[in-house]
């Protein structure tokens, strides 16, 4: 297993270099930061050749990748060159940015990953009655449904129940424009709802999203299962059924559910970019929005190059997760 | 060829009526394709997906010709309720939302058929190439494969709209890009088995080319999977497209699409609900629509797969 990690993890830095490098030459190519500054009054050539200088946009691409590439191993991820902006540091602004995106996805896949587990079990066990029919169609609308129209939806809806809280005389409960920096302050009853009326609607609008693929490949793989000839033993040897479902069935029937957890990181990963846009959260989307708007190839290439490696590392993961959970695949 | 018509044979239902009875002696022989086509008209959900998916691309391709108001018409008249002259009202700077609709589903769609048609060609190629070649170039296609994956798709499209070019034939060029890697994988997969049967041996042992053998023996064997793939990489596409535009990142006027109209008018969600609800609709139906379409496909193509559906 260890073995098969290491090598695993060698195979993939190649791979990492390579990406790194072609998307340094797509964002080089991709436009030049500086273009906007010769539109600006009392810029000169001059002026334009010294900040390419200053940039290092004077000397050939191979060189500047090699250059990114050494100062982003050691640590030195540089900084933003935005014209007009504060000049940011692009590690912390990255890692931040991840930060703020963690914490809103882990806790809507987990929510997606219990609720679709339980929805696609029980729909493979009671097979064609009302609710599987009610839980199949509505995964499949809501595979079909664009997410920032279900993120628009959510979003409007929370505003609409805020104003009917607020008409009853309460407090307005959900937060629609992203978390307040700085935390959540006052007593422990106050913590528990800012945080909930925060996190609630994009919750809400992820989980919806990935609930549809988990219920759906649950109830497949379930079905598959409950059809196989060891559970026909099981039931045969007068196992009662809630122990052939959740003893025998289940367990078999997590393994390919959880590698479409880990796989699904790309695809939950550019639903969290809309989301946040719509709630306006400050997290990996937001920046990704910005830096190609102001254009900023610094800032793109940290948030490639920690995306492509979380997305490399979460294979990784599905790949050890399915080697432990079925003892019958062998990793070597 | 050959190998199609053994197929057939296999699949060919009622061979072999009950002796006695006339009626049914003159049992028709169908090939593969009739019986799939038959299996596919018979799919009730399927057939309606495709009225409605041919309801669209009338809707976007004809409807302009037959509709008053073009999308360029500029009404002094802005946010119009819903009314007679304006089924879905207007817009902000006074443009007819039906006209408009029509023109963005239209885009819509052209990118989205671009995508899959390319994606699927370039997919099968470099799928069947690897299964078939194995080796070396197997190796150099699916690490390609691999490197392409780990780059997330919306990132480099919005950086190539950025630096390029925001027209439509750009996004789909871009969207192509990275849509044919797992048609390619699914490809490689069946090649890598049906290269082994007896068939394509006899191939290559009359002589028939490496382009030959792929696309005139194994492509044909493959064609059921491919076509169901190549219908859900169209659905995908209206979702991608859509998402991309509603960044800002994607299409970019004077061209437009349905992500577009949406981001344009989301913001009047709660005034003027009609402005959200027109292109919402348009869009779930038709991504809904080609993926029940492309479910109908899998089971006209293997009717082992019709009681568990995924």
């Amino acid at each position: 297993m260890i073995r098969y990690i290491i090598r695993r993890l060698l195979i993939s830095i190649p791979i990492l270099l390579i990406g790194s490098f072609a998307c340094y030459v797509l964002v080089a190519t991709a436009g030049n930061p500086l273009a906007e500054m010769r539109f600006r009054p009392g810029v000169t050539e001059a002026d334009i050749k010294a900040a390419e200088v200053a940039l290092g946009l004077d000397k050939p691409v191979f060189i500047r990748y090699w250059n990114w590439l050494t100062d982003f191993l050691s640590g030195d991820w540089g900084q933003s060159i935005a014209l007009g902006q504060a000049k940011t540091a692009v590690f912390p602004a990255v890692t931040d940015a991840l930060w703020t995106t963690g914490r809103l996805v882990i806790g809507a896949e987990l929510l997606a990953l219990t609720l679709g587990v339980s929805v696609g079990v029980l729909a493979a066990v009671r097979q064609y009655s009302i609710f599987d029919y009610l839980a199949t169609s509505t995964a499949f609308l809501m595979f079909s449904m664009p997410i920032f129209c279900v993120a628009v939806i959510v979003k409007n809806y929370g505003i609409q129940f805020n104003n009917v809280l607020e008409s009853m005389g309460l407090d307005r409960w959900l937060t629609t424009a992203g978390p307040r920096p700085g935390g959540f302050t006052g007593s422990f009853g106050e913590v528990i709802f800012k945080y909930t009326g925060t996190f609630l609607l994009p919750t809400v609008a992820l989980m919806l999203i990935s609930f549809a693929a988990y219920s759906r490949f649950e109830r497949a793989s379930m079905l598959e299962i409950l059809h196989s000839d060891f559970v026909r033993t099981a039931r045969a040897k007068g196992i009662s059924q809630g122990r052939v479902i959740f003893k025998h069935a289940f367990r078999n029937a997590l393994i390919p559910v959880s590698t479409l957890f880990s796989l699904n990181f790309g695809a939950v990963l550019s639903g969290a970019i809309i989301t946040e846009t719509v709630f306006g959260w400050a997290g990996m989307g937001t920046l990704l929005v910005n830096s190609v708007r102001q254009f900023d190839p610094p800032m793109l290439m940290g948030w490639l190059a920690v995306t492509a490696t979380l997305i490399v590392l979460f294979n990784l993961i599905a790949d050890v997760v399915y080697g432990i959970l079925d003892p019958r695949i062998r990793l070597g | 060829m050959a190998n199609i018509n053994l197929a057939s044979e296999g699949g060919v239902v009622n061979s072999a009526p009950e002796s006695g009875s006339h009626e049914f002696d003159a049992t028709k022989t169908r090939t593969q394709g009739q019986l799939v086509l038959r299996r596919f008209l018979r799919h009730r959900l399927a057939m309606v997906s495709l009225g409605v998916f041919v309801f669209l691309v009338l809707f976007a391709f004809v409807g302009p010709f037959v509709w008053t108001y073009d999308y360029e018409d500029v009404t002094s008249k802005s946010y119009q309720p819903m009314s007679g002259t304006h089924p879905l009202g207007t817009t902000q700077v006074g443009k007819d939302m039906l006209a408009l609709l029509m023109r963005g589903t239209a885009y819509s769609l052209q990118i989205a058929l671009i995508v899959a048609a390319l994606a699927t060609a370039i997919g099968v190629t470099f799928g069947a190439l690897a299964g078939y070649l194995r080796g070396f170039i197997d190796t150099v296609l699916m690490r390609l494969v691999d490197l392409l994956l780990i780059i997330p798709q919306i990132a480099v499209a919005a950086i190539v709209v950025k630096g390029f070019s925001g027209s439509w034939y750009v996004v789909a060029l871009v969207l192509a890009a990275f849509a044919w890697m797992s048609i390619a994988r699914i490809t490689r997969g069946e090649t890598l088995s049906l290269a082994q049967r007896e068939f394509i041996e006899a191939a290559r042992a009359c002589g028939a080319s490496t382009p030959r053998i792929i696309f005139k023996h194994l492509v044909p064997n493959m064609i059921g999977s491919i076509t169901v793939n190549a219908t859900l990489a169209i659905a995908a596409a209206v979702l991608t497209e859509a998402a991309l535009s509603f960044l800002g990142l994607g299409v970019q006027p004077p061209d437009t699409s349905l992500g577009v109209i949406v981001l344009e008018n989301y913001g009047q969600f709660m005034n003027r609900p009609w402005l959200f609800w027109g292109p919402f609709i348009v869009l779930v139906s038709l991504s809904l629509a080609v993926n029940f379409i492309g479910d109908g496909l899998r089971d006209a193509f293997d009717p082992r797969q019709t009681k568990v559906r995924a």
